[in-house]
């Protein structure tokens, strides 16, 4: 344990990160760039996303990790053994009992309360990215609230697919001002960031780009008056294992002779109603 | 009655070499302004100051906004300077290219302004698209298509529908016709005059070609080496050219 210093990264880069995660919460939904370190796993695994909970970890907390809702993937057991070794922080699968939640692609079931911290991890922070290739152009059109272009993606989808045909990383409208790209996360998602008691902190370690939501903001996704938004997920199913018709669902492929299962994809809230002996649908 | 545009002493450098220098005139509403010139005459870097796309190195441009009259466009926000771009502005490039997302169907490119400026009704948005498509002679039903599958004269419709779509006051065009055979021309040259005549619109028209002033512009400014060197009313300016270039330009002009 003393090998490493706490949580990993050195004081100086704690400070570093925290300067830019404070500013990105007084400015709700704007890119603030930090100078993203090299952290001990490829890109794309998570780097933005370690490096937030690395600086906001005290020895006090209580760490969850979850990958496309699940405790129990390669993702989520590498990221939680790694801030076992190098912060010595007890560590929980049950939402309600984290103080910090780390996340790649999916907010839990469960509500979020006012204390908890929710960390998503980012590949992509810029939602103008495929629109306008020029990066210094999409920071003026953030900046001068230049967002006609996004919504002509809108309007396109809907021209060519009769819907928005987005489902996932869907953009949103932060207090009205920002628009904001909320990591891939289903829609289904998306109205969980609205309004939530828990701060939102977004890392992306390759683009070394770090924004946030903190409690309580209103975060709106984007939407046509006559195609309104909606939070779909798969219509009609319930999980094979718990029962639930309001979790979001991940399609299970069983056999090669097309058989398949929905199931819950977030384990710990399936889990828990199995354990609670229901296998009829509840929020 | 306010000049839409007024120019004062415009002058562009590009280091030592002159852009444009020292222009002045005064553009009404409702009236169109050619400008001649041969290339590298700073027709285009002229407009281009006049835009708002290059940054001259002195004069004014006052352009008479709807809330606050006549308003310096230089000493503008650049989210001013956009916002009049998307509404009371318009600007025609010479390549269609440039004008249009060619990725994005003819729906969503003459959407895109309303858009911009907020409009958030689908059904609305693709009506308003679908009346300017045919404004512009263009069938209804290539109103998903991408403009890459269009013609070099459907593409350059289009984008002076997307244009015009949010219904601006002032016209900037680039060599509105360059690059389009004779005939698709002429039809273009008529579409132009019919919707600048009927919507009461100001322009400012940089070319070339003589015959597209003649045809559109009420009055005619002709530059040479960066500088005006006549200007009037455009069929005075074209019958009786007072300036050895002018006379040169007009009896250049093949007769068929």
């Amino acid at each position: 344990m003393t090998a490493y210093n706490f949580a990993y990264l050195d004081e100086a880069t704690k400070r570093m990160l925290r300067r830019a995660i404070l500013k990105a919460v007084a400015i709700p939904g704007y890119q603030v760039p930090f100078s993203s370190r090299e952290m001990p796993m490829p890109y794309g695994w998570g780097t933005g996303g370690v490096q937030v909970t690395a600086a906001c970890l005290v020895p006090e907390d209580t760490l969850k990790v979850i990958d496309q809702g699940a405790d129990d993937t390669t993702n989520a057991v590498s990221i939680r053994k790694f801030f076992q070794r190098v912060a010595d922080v007890a560590v929980t699968e049950r939402t309600a009992q984290a103080s910090i939640i780390q996340t790649r692609h999916r907010i839990p079931e469960t509500p979020l309360i006012a204390g908890q911290i929710l960390v998503f991890q980012v590949p992509i922070p810029e939602p103008l990215r495929f629109l306008e290739p020029r990066e210094v152009e999409t920071r003026v059109m953030h900046a001068l609230e230049d967002y006609g272009l996004m919504q002509v993606r809108l309007y396109e989808d809907i021209a060519r697919h009769g819907e928005i045909a987005r489902a996932y990383a869907y953009p949103v409208r932060v207090e009205g001002r920002y628009i904001m790209d909320p990591s891939p996360i289903p829609k289904f998602d998306n109205p969980k960031l609205n309004n939530s008691p828990a701060l939102q902190l977004f890392g992306a370690g390759r683009e070394c780009r770090i924004y946030a939501l903190p409690p309580f903001t209103r975060v709106e996704s984007l939407d046509f008056d006559d195609y309104p938004f909606s939070a779909t997920k798969a219509a009609g199913q319930s999980c094979a294992l718990c029962g639930s018709t309001v979790s979001y669902l991940d399609e299970v492929i069983t056999d090669d002779a097309g058989g398949r299962m929905f199931v819950c994809s977030d384990t710990d809230y399936c889990a828990a109603r199995v354990a609670a002996g229901s296998t009829e649908d509840a929020a | 009655m306010t000049p839409l545009l007024q120019v004062e002493n415009l002058s562009k450098h590009y280091g030592a070499h002159l852009g444009c220098g020292d222009v002045s005139f005064a553009l009404w509403p409702g009236e169109v302004m050619g400008i001649v010139g041969e290339s590298g005459s700073g027709k285009s870097t002229l407009l281009n100051c006049l835009a708002g796309h290059l940054r001259p190195d002195a004069g004014r441009v006052l352009f008479d906004t709807r809330e606050d009259g006549p308003r310096d466009i230089l000493g503008m926000t650049e989210a001013e300077r956009r916002w009049l771009a998307r509404t009371d502005w318009a600007f025609v490039h010479q390549n269609p290219r440039d004008g249009l997302r060619m990725n994005v169907s003819a729906g969503g490119n003459v959407g895109e302004r309303l858009m911009a400026v907020g409009a958030r009704h689908y059904g609305d948005i693709r009506a308003q698209a679908s009346d300017w498509l045919e404004r512009v002679e263009i069938d209804v039903g290539r109103l998903d298509d991408r403009p890459r599958a269009f013609s070099g004269g459907m593409q350059q419709r289009l984008q002076i529908a997307r244009n015009l779509v949010t219904g601006p006051r002032l016209v900037f065009m680039d060599e509105p016709t360059g690059g389009l055979d004779v005939s698709v021309q002429a039809r273009l040259l008529d579409l132009l005059r019919g919707l600048v005549r009927r919507l009461g619109l100001s322009a400012v028209i940089v070319t070339h070609d003589l015959a597209v002033v003649r045809l559109l512009a009420d009055r005619l400014m002709v530059m040479k080496d960066g500088r005006v060197v006549e200007q009037g009313l455009t069929d005075q300016v074209l019958d009786d050219p007072q300036h050895a270039y002018t006379q040169l330009l007009v009896s250049s002009v093949l007769q068929v």
